[in-house]
């Protein structure tokens, strides 16, 4: 007969392999993904996977030659960060509204804004294409910023609507009794209270943006080309090369993976932070 | 200088009218109460004064100065809330000091003030703490100092003692009391809990369906409740009702059969009053005694006893079924289903008519 302390101790354990467990094979296709990039190209191909091999460099060489690995890196950082900036800028004092000052059709707006997320994106590529086309936007950062704003709007203003209706409406009511503006009001005290929040939300928006690969494949050919498009470029037209694929993946990844990883100590602390009453 | 005057103020959500045409006036450093149960108005009502709501209709003036439309920054009135309504990523030096800073006063300035905001609430050990660190009674100081810092025309109070236990409610209650004498300061207060009308107000302002039932002292409102909502919200334990109808009239009153069976001859009356006209008599538990002999017997069965040690609440049932409360000085045993009989004191009785409004004493007792 096991004791309660030795069931509590059984069921820890088995929790905490199956975290293990679900954590691993999550991780695995990255963990293979930059594995892969260090193989030579027959390596790659091997049948049964090999785990052990002789590590190379020749795939990230070929990749530095070949292409400008930090033109599209830079186009990444620029278009992801504007867009998620631009968002924001718009989405807090959207959200600011529908949670503070609520009307009869704040539900059903909000409602409407995330079904244009069910569109399939390849609806609308025609009409973007020929806007885009037509005012000379064309394979440049700026139509990029503009429409992954407007696509990651509807989840940005949702998010941050669910953190500002957390917060008591008493707190900016004692804000505009001390005399404080509606920007002041959203700037200096409803924006630090829910950083955390913002924060996550930013992170989210930035990683959006820097893995969408559909209009950016779409709208841009070299001069505003992101790194997803570096990506596809390694695809298809010398056939497979796996070791090079992974590698390119690898270097596209990077970035933002490092980037999440060092925000997201800051983002735990950020969520704990600040009590309401 | 902070005399505020309300006029025929309404105020309607959804086309439901929540306040229905208050006028009300308000003198400068008098401590104001509004006293209501829950859902009167009396919380909109002073969001409405603060401008936190809208203006259906009506008018409020602060000093002369029309102040309907105009923002709550500009009203120069402060607030406490209920939840106490802290910034929580301020520090309580900074919770403080933001309205100053943001009316951009000088540093010195707002130096001076907040440590002498905090000289008078005892804050200065909390300065540097943030409002998680607090526990709740000095959050409530915290608030209550943010709206001296700003020496505001009036305080306006909503139930900020709710959120306390019974016994830091107490000592609060006091302190505010105190803190109102030595600011000299206009203050309006909300509250359900009847306790803090009486204890803390000058003027005491009751509320029930959107509407004014009566002002006044305290205890002018408790020994002389205008309505049958006045007399039966006020005291604890509440003042008993007794129905009944009007059997004689004459010069020095008139004479009411109660339903509980008996009769009981009072000193009141007006021009309207007649015989057969329905009643209703209200006594205070304070005036009810087990009889000895004499008039006004009220037959009664015993219900169950509070025996707190000072005083004893008995709880009777008439025979007609109506409640009962019975507060005895001492103990008094008394058992369960036991009859008891009852004096009432005519000289404490109130009476009512059909309409719920008091009958005032008869014109040659009152002369």
């Amino acid at each position: 007969m096991m004791t309660l302390k030795q069931s509590r101790r059984l069921q820890s354990v088995l929790l905490g392999t199956l975290s293990w467990a679900i954590a691993a094979l999550v991780f695995f296709p990255i963990f293979w993904m930059v594995l892969t990039s260090f193989k030579t190209e027959i390596d790659a191909f091997a049948t049964p996977p090999q785990f052990i091999f002789t590590p190379t460099l020749e795939n990230y060489l070929h990749i530095q030659e070949r292409s400008d690995y930090f033109h599209f890196a830079w186009n990444s950082i620029l278009i992801s960060f504007s867009a998620t900036i631009l968002c924001l800028l718009i989405a807090v004092p959207a959200a600011y509204s529908m949670a503070f000052f609520e009307t009869k059709r704040t539900k059903s707006t909000l409602l409407w804004m995330l079904s244009t997320k069910m569109l399939p994106p390849v609806g609308v590529l025609m009409p973007i294409y020929l806007l885009a086309k037509m005012f000379g936007l064309l394979d440049t950062r700026f139509a990029l910023i503009v429409i992954y704003t407007l696509i990651n709007l509807p989840i940005v203003v949702w998010m941050i609507y669910t953190y500002f209706k957390d917060i008591p409406g008493e707190i900016l009511e004692a804000s505009r009794l001390d005399g404080a503006t509606t920007a002041q009001e959203i700037f200096r005290v409803l924006v630090p209270i829910c950083k955390g929040g913002l924060a996550s939300t930013a992170l989210l928006s930035l990683i959006l943006c820097w893995n969408e690969a559909f209009w950016s494949l779409n709208l841009t050919s070299s001069n505003a080309a992101p790194l997803t498009a570096l990506i596809a470029s390694y695809s298809s037209p010398e056939g497979l090369f796996w070791a090079k694929l992974s590698a390119v993946s690898t270097l596209a990844c990077a970035p933002i993976l490092i980037f999440g990883w060092i925000s997201q100590k800051q983002l735990v602390r950020g969520l704990s932070f600040g009590a309401v009453k | 200088m902070a005399n505020l005057s309300i006029r025929n103020l309404q105020k309607g959500f959804d086309g439901h009218a929540i306040i229905k045409g208050i006028d009300l006036d308000v003198k400068d450093r008098e401590f104001v109460v509004f006293v209501g149960p829950s859902g009167c108005g009396k919380s909109t009502l002073l969001r409405l004064i603060a401008g936190l709501e809208d203006v259906t209709a009506g008018t409020i003036e602060l000093d002369g100065r029309d102040i309907t439309q105009v923002t709550p920054a500009k009203r120069d009135l402060a607030m406490v809330f209920q939840t106490y309504a802290l910034y929580p990523h301020m520090t309580v030096r900074k919770n403080l000091s933001f309205a100053l800073d943001l009316a951009g006063r000088k540093k010195d300035d707002i130096e001076a003030k907040v440590s002498e905001a905090a000289r008078i609430l005892e804050l200065g050990p909390l300065l540097e703490r943030k409002p998680k660190q607090l526990s709740g009674g000095q959050r409530q100081r915290v608030a209550i100092g943010r709206a001296i810092v700003r020496n505001p025309k009036i305080f306006l109070f909503d139930e900020p003692l709710s959120n306390l236990d019974a016994a830091l409610r107490v000592q609060t209650r006091l302190e505010l009391s105190r803190l109102h004498k030595e600011l000299q300061a206009t203050m309006i207060y909300v509250t359900h809990d009847q306790v803090e009308a009486m204890t803390l107000a000058d003027k005491v302002v009751v509320l029930n369906g959107g509407k004014v039932e009566q002002v006044g002292s305290p205890l002018e409102l408790y020994h002389h409740p205008a309505n049958l909502f006045v007399a039966g919200f006020l005291g604890t334990p509440k003042m008993g009702f007794l129905k009944g109808k009007i059997s004689r009239v004459d010069a020095a009153g008139c004479e009411v059969e109660l339903d509980a069976g008996t009769r009981i001859t009072l000193p009141f009356g007006n021009a309207h009053m007649s015989i057969g006209n329905p009643v209703t008599l209200g006594i205070r538990p304070e005036h009810l005694n087990i009889a000895k002999d004499g008039d006004c017997i009220l037959q009664v069965t015993a219900d169950v006893s509070e025996r707190l040690g000072s005083d004893t609440y008995c709880h009777v049932r008439t025979q007609s079924g109506e409640a009962l409360t019975m507060r005895i000085r001492g103990d008094l045993a008394s058992n369960y289903g036991e009859t008891l009989r009852l004096h009432l004191d005519s000289a404490h009785c109130h009476l009512f008519d059909a309409q719920g409004l008091v009958i005032a004493k008869a014109l040659s007792v009152a002369a």
